[in-house]
């Protein structure tokens, strides 16, 4: 049977876009166009600001606070000026905070993309024998791989070219010229290389995308598993690929906003986010799509078995995002530290939050084998999974770019939304161009007699 | 000594002996015990055995192994023996908290999954000098075993046995405990 996308999906991807068109526009207007203007800002805000400040700073006497001003300099670096006023600091961060915004957004949705591809690869890989019937949805998700990567790279770029250096700070060579720990980077940290890189990346994860769909396809009428057998090894070898690709992707385009800063695990806490949100995501579209009657060959236990990836996964983000933080908080080291300082000081509920989101509510929601087969628990536990982890993009590349300046305002959200909407457009689009069941798959039979 | 005829059906393989289950039990016998030499998947359910809550005491388990760490930690390293560890003095359980994290989860997984087994063997009616219930030792090998009492006749229920493939079928006076 094939999917058709109903209208009344397609009005809502398109309100999605032009409201998210809106909002993301009314995030660059109402950026201060001058210096002068935040200074009045400031002056006003500050009659009911009051002890805010130095209420957190004592809390975390502890961990280095001397060191966090190392992250206020890098900005400080940002600025044309080098004695720039406090005002001055505040309108960089602000007129930067429109392009944080998209971006953040832009790599949550392309973040799901490319991992469900690499859920997707790992299936063929193993040659699982429940999945089959759930690759036609995941191939549609991975449709977003190529698109979502362009406009993420995109964006990078074009806060070079067309913005001033908003998201990056190692772009900026008058930044470079003074800093000795970039200059060191700057081996890596270049346009031309980064450039490189990302087209590099790209064309990596589109090929096998394209090549694995269409071996897909071509088995549904097939007479032999050759076809099979071609997407079996061009997925066992794509995983390599992957997981160099996508480590130096999470150094490139993630790591690279706060170029001071390294963790050696990083790549890894990408990828937890990633896997767990693109599982998530497909079961919240096969459970969407069993709803309207389609994917009759999908059971409870497909359901059970998804559902446990997501509670497995959020356990394993945890335990890296755990790794990657007592190590730095324990050794206490400056350089190291001040990423986290900077971060509880001035992100605590979303720092803190983030954990509760994406560690304790799926940990509880989800530990209950019987609610992993309740449609509306996954959807619920599902949907703070999500949003978890778009706060953990945000909590990745906003203190870099905006600093204590941060809110999820109409920027924020206006990104989220017009991302959704390209999403949704996107993938529906490709799931209806084939058969939702992949019935040349030799494990189709398998599949849909999976029972546990 | 009370005593009762049950008999003894044994199966070498796992399908024939879960479709023999669902027969037997179709047909409104009562089948008293099945021994396996692995477990076998979906039998508690052909059985109609009630859901095992052995979960729930793992998780009960698992939050007394948490509790304990947490308390010994905080005697430990805050309470009884306060140090200055790489610049951070105990002075409060929650500021030095991320460095117990690791004896939290190991403690929670040590007493979930000791407790757990030691739970399990208990309810199985298992414990040290026990001698072995099953009524044949090629139960452990590569023979299933069903057990069913008699009542009534013993023939038909033969019968039926055989019919769902059963390799012997032998009839017990069995000492009721």
């Amino acid at each position: 049977m094939n999917y058709t996308v109903s209208n009344k999906l397609k009005i809502v991807s398109i309100i999605l876009v032009i409201v998210g068109l809106l909002g993301m526009g009314y995030g660059f207007m109402s950026t201060p166009e001058s210096v002068e203007q935040v200074e009045t800002m400031l002056a006003n805000e500050s009659h009911h600001g009051g002890g805010h400040e130095a209420a957190t700073e004592t809390a975390h006497h502890e961990m280095a606070a001397e060191t966090h001003d190392a992250h206020g300099d890098e900005a400080a670096q940002a600025t044309e000026d080098h004695g720039g006023s406090h005002a001055e600091h505040v309108y960089h961060r602000l007129q930067n905070r429109p392009w944080a915004a998209i971006y953040v957004a832009a790599f949550f949705f392309f973040m799901i993309a490319l991992g469900a591809l690499a859920f997707y690869a790992i299936q063929r890989a193993a040659q699982a024998g429940w999945s089959p019937v759930l690759f036609r949805v995941m191939e549609a998700i991975t449709a977003y791989v190529l698109p979502g990567a362009v406009i993420v790279f995109g964006i990078a770029l074009a806060s070079h070219y067309i913005g001033h250096n908003n998201i990056f700070i190692w772009m900026d060579d008058k930044v470079v010229e003074h800093d000795e720990l970039i200059k060191g980077k700057s081996g890596f940290l270049n346009m031309g290389f980064f450039i490189g890189r990302g087209i590099f990346f790209i064309l990596g994860w589109a090929g096998y995308r394209y090549l694995v769909r269409k071996f897909s396809i071509a088995q549904d009428t097939a007479s032999d598993t050759s076809n099979f057998k071609k997407a079996f090894r061009f997925s066992a070898a794509f995983l390599v690929f992957y997981i160099v690709t996508e480590s130096i992707m999470s150094w490139d385009w993630v790591m690279s906003v706060d170029p001071h800063w390294f963790s050696t695990l990083f790549g890894w806490y990408v990828f937890a986010s990633m896997f767990v949100s693109g599982i998530t995501v497909i079961a919240l579209m096969t459970i969407y799509l069993k709803s309207k009657g389609y994917l009759e060959f999908v059971n409870d236990s497909h359901l059970h078995d998804l559902a446990k990836f997501m509670f497995g996964i959020s356990i394993f983000w945890t335990y890296l995002w755990f790794s990657q933080f007592m190590l730095i908080w324990y050794s206490n080291i400056p350089e190291e530290v001040t990423y986290f300082v900077t971060r509880i000081e001035d992100y605590n509920l979303p720092f803190f939050g983030m954990l509760a989101l994406n560690f304790i509510f799926p940990f509880l929601i989800l530990m209950n084998s019987d609610f992993k087969r309740v449609n509306w628990f996954v959807v619920m536990a599902g949907i703070i999974i999500l949003f978890g982890h778009y706060i953990d993009v945000f909590n990745m590349i906003m203190p870099a770019t905006v600093g204590d300046q941060w809110f999820i305002g109409v920027p924020e959200i206006g990104a989220i939304l017009f991302f959704a909407g390209l999403f949704l457009w996107i993938v529906f689009t490709s799931l209806s161009k084939a058969p939702l069941l992949a019935k040349g798959n030799p494990f189709i039979k398998e599949s849909e007699h999976f029972h546990y | 000594m009370e005593s009762s005829k049950v008999i003894h059906a044994l199966y070498n393989d796992d399908d024939i002996l879960m479709a023999a289950v669902k027969k037997v039990r179709a047909e409104k016998h009562h089948i008293e015990e099945v021994y396996t030499p692995f477990p076998v998947h979906g039998l508690d359910k052909a059985l109609g055995l009630a859901p095992t809550r052995i979960a729930i005491a793992s998780f009960i388990y698992g939050c007394i192994g948490l509790t304990v760490a947490v308390v010994m930690m905080n005697f430990i390293m805050i309470k009884d023996w306060p140090q200055n560890i790489g610049g951070k003095p105990s002075f409060s359980y929650l500021e030095n908290m991320p460095a117990f994290v690791p004896i939290m989860f190991e403690l929670t997984v040590f007493f979930a999954a000791h407790l757990m087994v030691i739970t399990f063997y208990l309810r199985s009616r298992m414990w040290p000098f026990k001698n072995a219930e099953n009524p044949d030792p090629r139960t452990t090998d590569d023979h299933f075993l069903m057990e069913i009492p008699v009542h009534g006749d013993e023939n038909e229920l033969t019968n039926l046995l055989k019919e769902t493939g059963a390799v012997e079928i032998k009839i017990v006076d069995k000492e009721a405990h």
